[in-house]
């Protein structure tokens, strides 16, 4: 195991439960009524068009938009009172590249472990085990900014795994990089998934939701199917989960943004 | 405590690692001081002046010298003939001419007085009226020397006195204008650019979904810049005190209590700033057009407030550059205690928890 988290897990136990949560802007519903859960060590595919609600849903679920109604908890937490709680033992990585460019390898992640309170020797530990992993032990002292994209978000990922969270929420983590890195990224969120870590994922490729135990498909704000990709494929009597996804995302009303 | 604290090391880092960012900084007051100071003057020194003398007599002789003599004015040309004072004017090769009457010693012996006349070309008013200023003063000078007993009741003299400023330097009023505006840069427009930085490149919410509290996040972020800035009030005193020769002379501490005050006005209002951009242009436009320009026009830094109409002069009064102006200016050039600059002290405490309040409650609800 590679992060060292000693979480107790059943597979039956919830990492996430959410229930008719919704989200409206005024009389615009950006979320309807969603409900799904997501069991620990499960890597849980979340896809959608443009403008489905994707990342207002997972706003709601990492505690920084308040739903307008319906009910959640994650890792047993609830989303209304418990956020604090929630943010200790959840990690996220955002659509953007979330790292900084100014500082070192080493910098970002002891700044990233120290907001999540580690000791120093904690960090210190991760740091290397970090390093050992993506083979930078000798760019420790690089400025983030002289790495590859590829890098940057394999890193950024350590970075959100850095603090042991039971479950990590990834915003369309593999962005703009090439298969072979997509590939190997995926190989870091099974590894992290083995070890017991709950991944929450959106994507827009669709050979990664292949990769997810399940997935599930918002359209306009609402889950139109969820299932494993392969029970997916059989329900829509499709080959691949492109031409599920198309035959879902057709029925849309609404433009993606 | 210790997630603060890596907090203000990571900003530490950011800052230290733009050296030209951090250049400008430092360097900025240090160029503007030297540049008011030295350049940019509003002081008259060396200027040409021509006299036409027709007594050419021992004291009308004395007086040339004085003249000549004084750091304000060099003695360029003796004309002789009335029509020639017109000529030199205009050709800009004097600014000023002097004109003493015909048997100007034997006429003051006399009558106990005489006149002379200056005529200064007024198409530069600021210059004329300053050189006019130091005409009076070095004549003034010139008859106390000369007579220092002489009483005559008969005699009615305007004297001038120049407050706090007995030499017209035109440090005196721009020190404290920098300082407002080397504050404001740095607080307002600095803090709000890395704040919004933060949200432009993703990691905002990174730290939003991390068990940081947002109210953390802002001071962590306020706190190198509040420090930066008190680096700058420093470097700024200890010029004008020991490269300017402008003495201090209220309170010291009254002076950096005050900045302080100041300093967070600025902090709150680069703040705000940030919570209602998201981009680090438009931040940075907003602070410079929405709070340097004000500051530069309504402080009384440039342009006498007294001077403005009535809507510009309520206009000012929202500008927070210019209590802290008059702040300082009363602190450090007339002496005052905290009893005198009470009032502006009040308004800007005011303003400051104003603006926090407000941009507490919006970044809130940003979050929701």
């Amino acid at each position: 195991m590679f992060y060292g988290i000693n979480v107790k897990q059943t597979m039956n136990e919830l990492a996430i439960k959410a229930e008719k949560l919704s989200k409206n802007f005024g009389s615009f519903k950006a979320v309807d009524e969603i409900s799904f859960d997501v069991k620990k060590g499960e890597v849980f595919g979340f896809l959608g068009a443009n403008g489905a609600g994707k990342t207002t849903a997972m706003k709601m679920l990492i505690g920084i938009s308040t739903p307008s109604s319906g009910k959640a908890s994650i890792a047993g937490y609830d989303i209304y009172n418990e956020t604090e709680k929630i943010k200790r033992n959840i990690g996220y990585m955002s659509q953007k590249f979330s790292l900084y460019d100014d500082l070192t390898i080493g910098e970002n992640l002891r700044f990233f472990g120290g907001i999540y309170g580690l000791s120093r020797p904690d960090i210190k530990l991760n740091t290397e085990k970090v390093l050992n992993r993506l083979h930078l032990q000798k760019e420790k002292n690089a400025l983030v900014k002289s790495l590859p994209l590829g890098w940057k978000q394999k890193l950024a990922f350590s970075a959100a795994m850095f603090h042991s969270p039971q479950i990590v929420f990834l915003d369309e983590p593999t962005g703009g990089v090439d298969p072979l890195t997509r590939r190997e990224f995926w190989d870091m969120i099974y590894e992290a998934a083995e070890s017991g870590t709950t991944i929450f994922v959106t994507t827009h490729y669709m050979d990664e939701a292949e990769y997810c135990n399940r997935i599930s498909m918002m359209v306009d704000g609402k889950i139109e199917a969820m299932n494993s990709p392969k029970e997916l494929k059989k329900q829509f009597n499709a080959s691949s989960m492109d031409e599920v996804f198309l035959d879902l995302a057709r029925k849309a009303t609404r433009t993606g943004d | 405590m210790k997630q603060f604290l890596v907090f203000i090391k990571k900003e530490w880092l950011h800052i230290w690692r733009d050296k030209r960012t951090l250049f400008i900084l430092f360097g900025m007051p240090i160029t503007q001081i030297i540049l008011f100071g030295f350049a940019l003057s509003n002081e008259v020194k060396n200027s040409k002046i021509a006299i036409l003398n027709p007594s050419k007599d021992a004291l009308s002789a004395q007086i040339t010298e004085k003249i000549n003599a004084s750091r304000y004015f060099d003695l360029v040309k003796e004309i002789k003939t009335n029509s020639e004072i017109d000529l030199v004017l205009k050709s800009g090769e004097v600014n000023s001419v002097l004109v003493f009457p015909n048997n100007f010693e034997k006429d003051f012996n006399h009558n106990g007085f005489n006149k002379v006349q200056f005529i200064a070309d007024a198409s530069e008013p600021n210059t004329a009226t300053t050189l006019k200023n130091y005409m009076s003063n070095i004549l003034m000078d010139f008859q106390k020397t000369k007579n220092p007993n002489a009483v005559n009741p008969l005699q009615i003299k305007t004297e001038i006195r120049m407050l706090y400023n007995p030499q017209l330097k035109g440090a005196y009023n721009f020190v404290p204008g920098v300082m407002a505006m080397i504050l404001l840069l740095v607080c307002t427009m600095m803090t709000s650019i890395s704040i919004v930085k933060e949200k432009e490149l993703g990691t905002m919410e990174v730290m939003l979904v991390s068990p940081l509290k947002p109210f953390m996040v802002i001071v962590a972020k306020a706190v190198p810049y509040f420090f930066l800035s008190m680096v700058n009030v420093v470097s700024i005193l200890l010029l004008s005190v020991y490269a300017l020769e402008l003495p201090i002379k209220g309170s010291l501490v009254l002076l950096m209590a005050e900045s302080m005050l100041f300093t967070i006005t600025a902090l709150s209002l680069g703040l705000l700033i940030s919570t209602i951009t998201g981009s680090q242009q438009v931040a940075m436009l907003i602070s410079l057009v929405g709070m340097f320009l004000p500051t530069l026009m309504f402080s009384g830094f440039m342009f006498p407030i007294e001077n403005m109409p009535l809507p510009l002069r309520t206009i000012s009064n929202i500008v927070p550059a210019k209590w802290y102006f008059i702040i300082v200016k009363n602190v450090m050039l007339k002496g005052l205690g905290i009893s005198g600059v009470l009032k502006e002290t009040l308004i800007l405490m005011g303003m400051t928890v104003f603006l926090l309040v407000l941009s507490v409650k919006k970044y809130k609800i940003r979050l929701a």
